[in-house]
């Protein structure tokens, strides 16, 4: 006869009360794993999804997702002419908040470097790549946008001409892909007025200078666009991404580029790490504190219910005594419902965990490994939870069944 | 010829606490009770019974004295000569004051319960357990939790979970006092019934003496020591 089963069975209303109790506390427990695991994953999404074997970005900086870097469109032609690279495309990325139907939407902005990259490569749901080099995006569906809206950025209005899935900056907001052009416009746009000043701005410090009142055409060009003005210009890409050719070494093509005294070179790997231990790390360190400490807290509330239940059933184990059963009996009692508890709790999280996890506004990855791992720990702290309980059951005297 | 000698006590002592604060619970107590015996034993509260009915029993070890169940020395002084759960699970049942079932487990289940603890295979144990429901009038009860059930149902149920093992030696610790006199009288004869049907050596201790007339033998208890009440009913199982 299962005892602890028959416990269970009496005290069903409170059993199931506990076991959501306890569920919800792993469900939590799970959904920082989950967390963690999504912070990891959004961080690198990007670098792997663009699949370059090499990173050129500004020298000295750690670009173009940890710090901001600027590197010339000339560098491209550049890097091309290195022996083993295969391609080289414009990087351009950047974030933007925008109001989106009377609410703050931030979104990152990634420009596709037209017509070589037209976004072939990303994980549509719905619509197509980009299908001219001008006024179309493709956004990830957590941005909110529909199929063929028509969304106003800058001066410029975008049509939404696919949707991604799963897309997201290492900050966690949707991305929006552009051309490379396009992306600079939104990146660079200034109001009308703005542009005035400055071009009057200009046109007042030419005036004190002797080449241009030497040469009046200078002036008439300085008030064109400033972008139009490659002398003051500042470089206007993030970074520069590279894939080596077949069979090529990417170490090797590396070293040839890190000699340059204008760029830093990082390979994917390099990348990623940067992600992790630079952006992320604090806050994955964190959560996975938060994990640590849940767990211990889940561990403590998990004990006290089990010594309460077993102080609820001191009478009951004191006669078990007296008739003469062993310890293995009542500690089995214990046991088995402890981890009866725990397994049921960890059902239970993992049932509402699965139903709430995709409404989170952060990506929540539960992974099987992670599953595996709950599980052992809920059988440990199960168990472990359990000694309080039984060290008191021990304790019980057969007499005390006696007394009333 | 006489029966076996279900239970004997040698002088049994007990001492609470120690110099000024010592209490003498029990004082040379000595006792025989042969197999198919009802023994009655009366007395004042803190006149020292559940001091001896638990040393009996093997919950609350004497300070000195002997203690011989079916024949064997369990006890001498507060040592224990084996091990006392696994003997009391073998030949002692028990019946008490309030019901003492399990809430948790059915009429059936509590007595089942005795059975498995020993060793019996779950279906005989189920089996066995009906037919002592059965022999006490409570089988129509047998799955019904004990809240379920009346006092007296409560402490038939209990008596079968006694007799469940089929022991030497049955203790009752004011079992009818939660039971009104018509119930009560109904559970005395129901141990003078079982202990000749059964050939157990029953000890009861009870306030209630409108029952004596069921008892083979009657004791009292006073300050810690037993002796004989007399013109008392003679032995004959």
């Amino acid at each position: 006869m299962n005892l602890a089963a028959k416990d269970i069975r009496h005290n069903l209303g409170r059993f199931i009360l506990t076991v959501f109790g306890i569920g919800m506390l792993l469900m939590v427990v799970m959904g920082m794993a989950g967390i963690y695991r999504g912070l990891i994953e959004d961080a690198t999404l990007l670098v792997e999804r663009i699949g370059a074997d090499l990173w050129v970005v500004q020298r000295d900086t750690r670009g173009p997702f940890a710090e901001i870097s600027r590197v010339p469109r000339s560098l491209v032609y550049r890097l091309l002419a290195v022996p083993g690279v295969q391609s080289a495309r414009e990087f351009v990325f950047h974030t933007i908040q925008r109001e989106h139907r009377g609410k703050p939407l931030r979104m990152s902005i990634l420009g596709l470097s037209w017509p070589l990259d037209k976004g072939e490569w990303l994980p549509l749901i719905a619509g197509r790549p980009l299908g001219q080099n001008h006024y179309e995006m493709v956004a990830d569906k957590t941005l909110g946008f529909r199929l063929n809206e028509r969304i106003k950025l800058g001066k410029d209005t975008f049509t939404v001409v696919g949707i991604t899935s799963g897309m997201v900056s290492t900050n966690g907001e949707g991305m929006a892909f552009l051309t490379v052009l396009d992306a600079q416009a939104v990146q660079f746009d200034m109001p009308g007025e703005a542009i005035r000043l400055q071009r009057a701005a200009r046109e007042r410090r030419s005036e004190k200078d002797d080449v241009f009142l030497s040469q009046p055409l200078l002036v008439e060009r300085l008030a064109r666009p400033a972008a139009e003005l490659p002398a003051i210009t500042s470089p206007d890409l993030s970074a520069v991404v590279i894939r080596v050719a077949p069979g090529a070494d990417p170490a090797a093509v590396a070293a040839t580029i890190s000699t340059w005294a204008d760029v830093s070179v990082f390979t994917r790997t390099a990348q990623e790490e940067l992600l992790l231990q630079g952006m992320v790390d604090k806050a994955r360190r964190q959560l996975g504190m938060f994990r640590v400490l849940l767990t211990v807290i889940a561990a403590i509330i998990m004990a006290l219910i089990l010594y309460t239940l077993t102080l609820d059933k001191l009478h009951s184990i004191a006669l078990l005594k007296l008739i003469g059963a062993p310890n293995w009996t009542i500690l089995g009692l214990i046991l088995q419902q402890a981890i009866a508890l725990g397994a049921a709790g960890y059902g239970i999280a993992r049932l509402v965990g699965e139903k709430l996890f995709p409404y989170f506004p952060r990506r929540v990855i539960v992974t099987n490994e992670d599953l595996l791992q709950l599980a052992v720990i809920v059988v440990v702290i199960s168990v472990l939870s359990s000694l309080l309980g039984i060290w008191r059951a021990m304790r019980v005297q057969p007499n005390e069944a006696l007394m009333g | 010829m006489s029966e076996p000698v279900a239970i004997e006590t040698r002088q049994l002592t007990k001492v609470y606490g120690s110099g000024n604060t010592e209490v003498v619970a029990m004082r040379d107590a000595s006792l025989t009770v042969r197999r198919g015996e009802v023994v009655a034993l009366l007395g004042p509260s803190g006149a020292g019974k559940s001091t001896f009915l638990t040393a009996v029993g093997l919950i609350n070890p004497p300070t000195s004295g002997q203690i011989l169940i079916g024949g064997k020395l369990v006890m001498d002084g507060p040592t224990a000569l084996t091990n006392l759960r696994s003997f009391r699970r073998k030949h002692i049942g028990y019946v008490f004051q309030k019901s003492n079932l399990i809430p948790f487990l059915s009429a059936r289940e509590n007595v089942q319960i005795a059975m498995e603890l020993n060793g019996v295979p779950s279906r005989a144990a189920r089996r066995r357990a009906l037919e002592l429901l059965e022999e006490l009038g409570v089988a129509d009860r047998a799955d019904y939790q004990p809240t379920m059930l009346s006092g007296g149902q409560q402490q038939r149920v209990a008596v079968a979970r006694a007799l469940a093992n089929q022991p030497s030696v049955i203790l009752a610790d004011e079992p009818t006092a939660a039971l009104d006199s018509h119930r009560g009288r109904q559970v005395m004869e129901l141990f003078r019934r079982v202990a000749h049907e059964h050939g157990a050596g029953v000890i009861v201790v009870t306030h209630d003496h409108r029952a004596l007339d069921v008892f083979d033998t009657t004791y009292e208890m006073e300050d810690g020591a037993i002796r004989p009440v007399k013109g008392q009913f003679a032995f004959t199982p």
